[in-house]
């Protein structure tokens, strides 16, 4: 049996309620008013497609560094390089074994999620354990409809032959130059068409067709699928879509729009990973990935899901929501203003690649030494262990510090420093199982924050570097 | 232990600039000015000086680097010139240099030079600057005031002492440095402020505040050093000696091992105890008559009492409170206004510190002058609590 055996999700903190967005533009736009019911997920200044791609797949197979799956996979049209492979960033942030993993970015879609789950699942029949992670943080223009239905988000889904929870049954593809949006070379945000002839010209014939000869390959009733997933940010159309096929009203996924907003190619593997959190053994899963054409994957749900739990799932992410309501904050966070920054925002940004490369288990991996002598952890691994009773040269071996949790030794919130969310928190942890190191940190709640406060370590955005292009990641302590 | 400096060095003659933000000045400008005063209260023709150390601590903001903006800028008579720079310990490291050098007979009369033009940034605060490739990968994103803030949250952690008891002793700090700043006409800063101004100021990095920092400014400062002998044969009698130059560098095992709260600076401590005991000093509370120390943020200061073994650990905010480093206290400290009222210009304030250490014990700081001071204790402290440099110089009338 081949299939998925198991799935996680990740959505940023911050939950940017609609309604600001809407009273900020109404006189502008006053029709906009229409969508702004509810919140959507947005992204922390230090947060994109790569490190909300860790994320969701830390919530799908955990921390353990040194896992090795065959491939890892991720999806995104928002990858913030277009040459520099984003997965094999991850796959370091992940700290999997690089020695032996195939790695691919699959982009230009709003199918493409669905696309790489189907390469994943041809990996799986070869007799490989792959992982996909979909990840999007979504840029639109102020005053847009995109910008009231986009959110961003990641999900992992991982497949292979062992201790699968929904197998593999079958899939349809079909290519169509059908298009409903687009993004050109050079542009930052999509140019769309008219949502009626989208509805009416694409999503109720291409995705039906599709639909159809999967069904009749399969010999499966329409009747008897039990999970509808078509992402869309147009609220009507998978009920539309469904009726049309004779798929049942209440297997239609909901599209989480007013929660999370649609998170673009991500948005299908989201949708699947919070069905699959609600499936019985035996039920029907379609999947449905829709753009220049259409992808259709059917699952069958096996026992195995009875004792199958996710970390935190999509219900836990939504849960750990915090309403967001500066709309200027977002923009911000998203680079939409001109804005003043301030002369100390000037500082060198420049990449110095050779150094990042011999810097990289550190800063990609948070690898830090530990003494074969005296067993102290210390960061970074250094030729002289720091322990002075020791004090031993190149007796150091590599240990993961990723999954380490710790304590906030000395902190400060530092309004001087330039930081795209001041003010700056930053100090020094002490790790549990030992090592300690001064580091920033992200997402610090002031009201429950202090000296001895418990935190773990995220891979997040250190610099931006919007004139160059380039950004650099490292480590952040956020507190658990 | 070695014999130790205590005593073979004397200080010739000292001078400083006024700090502030002197925009119409170049850096060799303020070297003259601070240079001009030195040479004249040594007594001695520029051509008698045998060596030359400068201390910048951010090259790339001021000068450039190299021996060439001191040799040049005083027209040294074609002597070896060194730059050195050690954080905010710069200044007292040309210091050590140059009493060193004479202490070894490589040379007789040596002049040690400070300075800094940080005005020239666009901005307030300390510039910008790299902290080397690497480290700028994965150290913090942090100003100096976040560094020092981190101080006062160790010290919370440590003590349960209570937030607002910390930032009253903070406060206290800086309304005495004002005070003390007021007499002085080299300062920057020379009002008077109020502990309540300090407590509303405007948040900088939590809990340090606006009044809890330092100025920024323009400024140098200078030492010619000699043998007790020289200075003698030039005339000169109630000789101001060296009794001791300590430093102390981090090597990573409070940041990386050691069970170090953040509540203390155990450099400090250990450049302390050597400093004392190459002085001869045994009782720091009854033999110490003043200090200079690096107040760069008010928690420093407050911290550092205890580092100099002033205050019992964890009694650093009573004391304060109490009066006892007041201009009228036990041990006065900043007594010439401090960093608080000069600024920092990295460079200069070691040496700053050490020509008011050098008035004082010469009993020509004028309205400021403490009664009958025996020895003075300068203190520099660069870098992060964690990680840094820092120097101790016990300062004093020779013989005693």
């Amino acid at each position: 049996m081949l299939g998925i055996t198991g799935y996680g999700a990740y959505l940023p903190k911050m939950r940017l309620q609609k309604q600001v967005i809407a009273n900020a533009n109404a006189w502008f736009d006053s029709g906009l008013k229409g969508l702004a019911k509810g919140e959507k997920a947005i992204c922390n200044w230090d947060e994109d497609a790569i490190t909300m791609a860790v994320e969701a797949f830390n919530d799908c197979c955990g921390k353990t560094p040194g896992q090795a799956p065959n491939a890892l996979f991720v999806a995104s049209t928002s990858l913030p390089f277009n040459d520099r492979q984003n997965s094999v960033l991850v796959a370091e942030a992940l700290n999997l074994d690089i020695a032996n993993l195939r790695t691919m970015d699959v982009t230009s879609s709003q199918r493409a999620s669905t696309s790489a789950l189907l390469s994943a699942l041809d990996m799986a029949a070869a007799g490989k354990n792959a992982v996909l992670v979909a990840s999007e943080h979504r840029r639109t223009k102020c005053a847009s409809r995109e910008e009231m239905l986009y959110g961003d988000g990641a999900a992992a889904i991982s497949v292979g032959g062992d201790d699968v929870i929904a197998e593999f049954i079958t899939s349809q593809s079909q290519a169509v130059d059908f298009i409903d949006h687009f993004r050109g070379e050079g542009h930052d945000f999509d140019y769309g068409w008219e949502e009626r002839w989208i509805r009416d010209e694409g999503y109720m014939k291409i995705v039906p067709s599709t639909v159809n000869t999967l069904l009749e390959k399969a010999g499966i009733e329409a009747g008897d699928i039990a999970h509808f997933i078509l992402p869309t940010d147009m609220g009507r159309v998978p009920a539309m879509v469904a009726k049309k096929l004779g798929i049942n009203d209440g297997a239609v996924a909901d599209n989480l729009l007013q929660s999370v907003g649609n998170t673009g190619t991500a948005h299908a593997m989201l949708l699947l990973a919070h069905r699959l959190e609600q499936a019985q053994p035996g039920d029907l899963v379609l999947v449905v990935g829709f753009g220049q054409g259409c992808d259709v994957v059917l699952f069958k749900v096996t026992e195995a899901i009875s004792g199958y739990s996710a970390n935190r799932g999509v219900s836990g992410q939504l849960a750990r929501g915090k309403a967001e309501e500066n709309y200027n904050k977002f923009q911000s966070f998203n680079n939409l203003l001109v804005k003043e920054l301030g002369k100390r925002s000037e500082a060198n940004k420049q990449a110095y690649l050779s150094a990042m490369y011999r810097m990289r288990a550190l800063t990609n991996s948070f690898m830090g030494g530990r003494c074969t002598q005296c067993d102290t952890v210390q960061m970074p691994k250094h030729k002289y262990c720091v322990n002075p009773e020791c004090g031993a040269y190149d007796t150091q071996v590599d240990h993961p510090m990723v999954g380490a949790t710790g304590h906030v030794d000395t902190w400060t919130a530092d309004s001087l420093t330039f930081d795209f969310n001041p003010p700056a928190y930053f100090g020094m942890v002490t790790f549990t199982g030992g090592g300690r190191i001064m580091m920033d940190m992200s997402e610090v709640e002031p009201e429950t924050f202090d000296t001895g406060s418990e935190v773990s370590v995220h891979f997040r955005i250190k610099q931006l570097d919007h004139q160059a292009g380039f950004r650099k990641y490292f480590w952040k302590a956020i507190q658990v | 232990m070695a014999s130790g400096i205590k005593d073979k060095v004397v200080i010739l003659g000292a001078g400083c600039s006024r700090f502030g933000e002197r925009w119409d000045c170049e850096a060799a400008d303020l070297m003259a000015e601070a240079f001009e005063e030195c040479i004249v209260d040594a007594g001695i023709e520029k051509e008698r000086i045998e060596a030359a150390w400068q201390a910048t601590g951010i090259d790339q903001f001021s000068v450039g680097p190299g021996a060439m903006p001191l040799s040049m800028g005083l027209r040294l008579p074609y002597i070896p010139v060194t730059r050195l720079e050690n954080y905010c310990a710069s200044g007292t490291e040309a210091f050590r240099a140059a009493t060193y050098a004479v202490a070894s007979g490589a040379c007789d009369i040596a002049l040690a030079m400070g300075f800094e033009k940080l005005k020239d940034t666009g901005y307030g605060g300390l510039p910008q600057r790299s902290r080397g490739v690497s480290n700028d990968l994965y150290y913090p994103n942090l100003s100096a005031p976040g560094m020092f803030a981190q101080l006062a949250a160790g010290y919370r952690g440590k003590y349960g002492v209570s937030k607002e008891d910390v930032k009253r002793a903070m406060a206290h700090i800086s309304v005495k440095s004002h005070a003390n700043g007021i007499k002085n006409p080299r300062a920057h800063l020379r009002r008077a402020i109020s502990e309540e101004q300090v407590l509303n100021a405007q948040m900088i990095a939590d809990p340090i505040g606006l009044f809890d920092c330092c100025g920024v400014s323009d400024g140098a400062a200078c030492a010619i050093v000699t043998t007790p002998e020289i200075a003698r044969s030039l005339g000169k009698d109630n000789l101001v000696a060296v009794k001791a130059l300590q430093l102390c560098a981090s090597n990573g095992e409070e940041g990386g091992f050691s069970d170090w709260d953040g509540s203390y600076v155990k450099t400090t401590r250990i450049a302390t105890k050597r400093a004392y005991e190459e002085a001869g000093v045994t009782k720091p509370r009854e033999e110490i008559s003043m200090t200079e120390v690096h107040d760069c943020f008010s928690i420093t200061e407050m911290v550092t009492m205890e580092d100099l073994f002033l205050s019992d650990d964890g009694g650093a905010v009573k004391d304060v409170l109490d009066g006892v480093f007041d201009a009228d206290g036990k041990i006065p400290c900043q007594i010439d206004g401090g960093l608080k009222c000069f600024g920092h210009p990295i460079g200069a304030s070691g040496l700053r510190m050490i020509y008011e250490m050098y008035l004082q014990l010469s009993g020509r700081a004028g309205e400021r002058q403490l009664a009958n001071p025996k020895l003075g204790l300068t203190h520099n402290l660069g870098g992060f609590p964690h990680q840094n440099v820092v120097s101790v110089a016990i300062v004093g009338q020779h013989g005693i």
